[in-house]
């Protein structure tokens, strides 16, 4: 089952990018593995492993929740539990309970396996509400911005989309506008080397706007496919900082008025319902296109995700189960939901 | 501006017990149901917020409430109290080391925690003891670099052995410190999962290698329910000896931190503020718990003030704004103050209740009005500003001129003075300007 799961998920994002341009050729089997590891376990192994950590305790506390003599307040308050600790947060948590509500008090879910599956159906069915094609066949090339607060992962997620890209035949791009942090253009720098991708780079203190001109300028003199535009972690409640990222993209619109083509936010599954302040204030500055949910090999389920899905009307894009540049995959509401309320 | 602060809520839930003398189960229900929300709102644990909530419950049920105190700010300083004390309670004494000897510290954490960063904090807070930063994180490609760019700002030694065993680099940086004559030694190390056995396992050894005296936690405000399934871990592994909380400059309303003391009973030590290295400052279970409770930051707020503004003149300001006499001229200065303080956004989120209030947007329209303001008043003679009164066209024109306003900014401006003016005086009349008033945070902003 794993296995065919896993098949849904690659062709899904072969679709994605298919549907944007007929002419290029997706190799499925690239997608799915972009750097062989065969005696490595998938890529949704591991995350349906991270999820299951805590789902564990998930599952088995919803299969506790239909105990002997259980009154249907007691049923419904547990499952509260459940899902505030995933990080669901107050609202969205008793959004979903409004929904099976009715469901427990006429004995139409009379146990877990029942109730289970109703609350995978509500997650799977609010999060493919989001879903649209990714835009990385843009002409001349495609522009990927990546913002998010500090410590999130941006660096890492800026190596692991331009990895999973160039198993699929693009040719790839970094520019490395996170000026400000020490190492972090030497850190861009090594994962360009690893996977074999041109980073453009400024120094130290360099305008940050100023290494994404730079980088638009060479991306048009080379044929290249994808750049992706590494930018340094900013919280969203420093206006200055956020007037920056702003200013990089009009920087990039000014070379190429339909740019940015992708704008990710990348957001720490281990984040609480700050999370949602920090999507709202970056969609904001930037009119995001996509959120990317980094670290959910640990405990962390990321649920924060559902509420800014709500009321932003994001997609998720990708997903990072490690620190390896090979642990990401694109975002598929079926086989996350699933591993979120898998057994081990 | 999705969560309102918490005082506010119970106001009006609290509203309706005015006219009794006690608190009891019956009209404190709604309240409490408000204050699980507000909790669960800031990230504070699930399983904590049951427990706390029935903490109140019994401390507040049959508390009688004194004459002209109102129901709500009853409870409510019962919340707060018993938040302060799940955080530890105020340290008695803050964060030391002695210079009469070596001290190590161990930084541990989850990846992008901030432990570089802290580490480097820590460096530049204790320079004195001429601390040397050792690079233990031998995974996160530029991470031995970043730490050494750190170490540089700080003002601090450095060591590093490329990406060999941690625990050797530890035992060689404590020889490299020893030689140099540092008295503290700190070292970094990779951030790590708290369920990855082998990445835990290095730590333990790592431990044991560089015997620590203390081994502080960076924990991101930020964390959601998850942080206490962390620092559970990294101490029952480690037996951590304090935690630092990162990013608490955001709108984290920083719910882990009482989640986190609660599992660890370990202090919290310092919380960090801002990408800059002087961005380190003492914990304080009061600003904490106010935060969390959605109260601003009061505290913070005079503590800012108190760095821009020495007591004499803090003073004179007070007397000129009682009697009257405050003229554009120290409007002024008064402005150039606040500016100094940080950005006008920061500031009023500090006072609480402004920061649910008012919208990013306006507080930038404020940030705005506000340079408007001190370049008009800039473009004024010095006999201008001390009598406004004496501005006639052709001088609004000159004014309007200098400061790339117009006649209709400047009129309004002279306006809001006035008022202002006006309002002072009644401040006045209800003994606002008495020292004791200001600090309890009623700091007036003059806008």
């Amino acid at each position: 089952m794993v296995f065919s799961l896993f098949k849904k998920k690659s062709t899904r994002l072969a679709d994605q990018i298919e549907k944007e341009s007929e002419s290029v050729s997706v190799d499925t089997q690239s997608i799915l593995n972009p750097v062989t590891e065969s005696k490595e376990e998938s890529l949704y192994d591991r995350l349906k492993r991270g999820l299951s950590r805590t789902s564990g305790g998930l599952v088995a506390s919803l299969r506790g929740v239909f105990g002997q003599g259980a009154g249907h307040e007691e049923i419904l308050e547990e499952i509260e539990a459940i899902l505030i600790q995933a990080d669901l947060g107050v609202k969205t948590t008793q959004r979903l309970l409004d929904q099976v509500r009715p469901l427990v008090e006429t004995n139409q879910i009379r146990d877990s396996t029942a109730l289970i599956e109703k609350l995978r159906e509500l997650i799977q069915k609010q999060m493919s509400l989001h879903v649209s094609p990714l835009k990385l066949n843009e002409k001349p090339f495609s522009v990927v911005l990546i913002a998010g607060i500090n410590g999130v992962g941006k660096t890492t997620t800026t190596a692991k989309i331009g990895n999973l890209l160039q198993a699929t035949g693009k040719k790839c791009m970094f520019a490395a506008c996170d000026t400000f942090r020490a190492g972090a253009v030497e850190q861009l720098g090594i994962w360009g080397e690893r996977l074999n991708i041109p980073v453009i780079t400024g120094s130290e203190g360099q305008d940050p706007a100023s290494v994404a001109f730079e980088a638009m300028k060479k991306a048009q003199k080379e044929d290249i496919d994808v750049l992706l535009i590494d930018t340094a972690g900013r919280l969203h409640t420093q206006k200055n900082l956020m007037e920056e990222l702003g200013k990089i993209q009009r920087v990039i619109q000014k070379n190429m008025p339909a740019a940015p083509h992708e704008i990710f936010l990348v957001l720490d599954s281990i984040t609480g319902q700050n999370a949602v302040h920090q999507a709202r204030m970056f969609h904001e500055m930037l009119k995001l296109t996509g959120l990317v949910m980094t670290k959910l090999d640990g405990t962390a389920k990321g649920g924060v995700v559902f509420g800014i899905q709500e009321e932003l009307g994001l997609p998720i894009r990708f997903v990072g189960v490690g620190e390896k540049f090979t642990d990401l995959q694109p975002f598929d509401p079926q086989s996350y939901s699933q591993a979120l309320f898998e057994e081990n | 501006m999705m969560f309102g602060g918490l005082s506010e809520k119970l106001q009006t839930a609290v509203s309706k017990m005015s006219g009794q003398s006690s608190l009891t189960e019956e009209n404190i229900k709604d309240a409490l149901r408000d204050v699980r929300l507000a909790l669960l709102e800031a990230d504070v644990n699930f399983l904590l917020v049951k427990e706390v909530v029935e903490q109140i419950r019994q401390k507040a049920v049959g508390v009688a409430l004194e004459k002209g105190v109102q129901p709500a700010q009853k409870l409510f300083s019962l919340v707060h109290e018993q938040l302060v004390e799940l955080l530890g309670g105020e340290q008695p004494t803050p964060f030391q080391l002695s210079s009469g000897r070596q001290h190590k510290i161990l930084m541990v954490g989850l990846q992008g925690s901030g432990k570089t960063t802290t580490a480097g904090k820590l460096a530049r807070y204790f320079k004195d003891l001429k601390p040397t930063l050792v690079a233990a994180d031998i995974y996160r490609p530029a991470a031995i670099s970043q730490l050494a760019t750190v170490a540089k700002q700080a003002g601090a030694d450095f060591y590093q052995a490329g990406q060999k065993d941690p625990v050797e680099i530890a035992r060689e940086g404590l020889a490299k410190a020893k030689e140099s004559n540092s008295r503290l030694v700190i070292l970094d190390t990779a951030g790590r999962l708290q369920i990855d056995e082998d990445l835990m396992n290095e730590l333990i050894r790592v431990k044991a290698a560089f015997e620590p005296d203390h081994i502080l936690m960076v924990l991101d405000s930020m964390t959601g329910q998850e942080a206490i399934k962390v620092a559970q871990a990294f101490d029952e592994k480690l037996n951590i000896t304090g935690v630092i909380l990162s990013k608490a400059d955001g709108d984290a309303r920083g719910g882990a931190a009482l989640s986190v003391s609660k599992v660890t009973k370990k202090p919290i030590l310092f919380l960090g503020i801002g990408e800059k290295l002087d961005g380190l400052e003492l914990f304080s279970a009061q600003r904490v718990a106010s935060r969390i409770l959605g109260m601003g930051d009061v505290v913070g707020l005079v503590e800012k003030a108190s760095e821009v503004m020495d007591e004499s003149t803090a003073k004179k300001m007070q007397r000129k704004m009682g009697s009257g006499e405050f003229n554009l001229e120290d409007f002024l200065e008064q402005m150039q103050m606040i500016k100094k303080m940080g950005p006008m956004g920061d500031l009023l989120k500090m006072i609480p209740g402004v920061g649910q209030m008012i919208g990013e947007e306006q507080l930038g329209g404020v940030e705005q009005e506000m340079k408007r303001t001190v370049a008009i008043i800039s473009s004024m003679t010095p006999h201008e500003r001390q009598d406004p009164s004496i501005l006639n066209g052709s001088r609004k024109r000159r004014v309007a001129q200098g400061s790339g306003t117009n006649a209709q900014q400047i009129n309004h401006l002279l306006r809001q003075f006035e008022q202002m003016k006006q309002a002072m005086k009644q401040m006045k009349k209800a003994g606002f300007f008495k020292p004791a008033n200001l600090l309890k945070g009623k700091l007036p902003f003059g806008m």
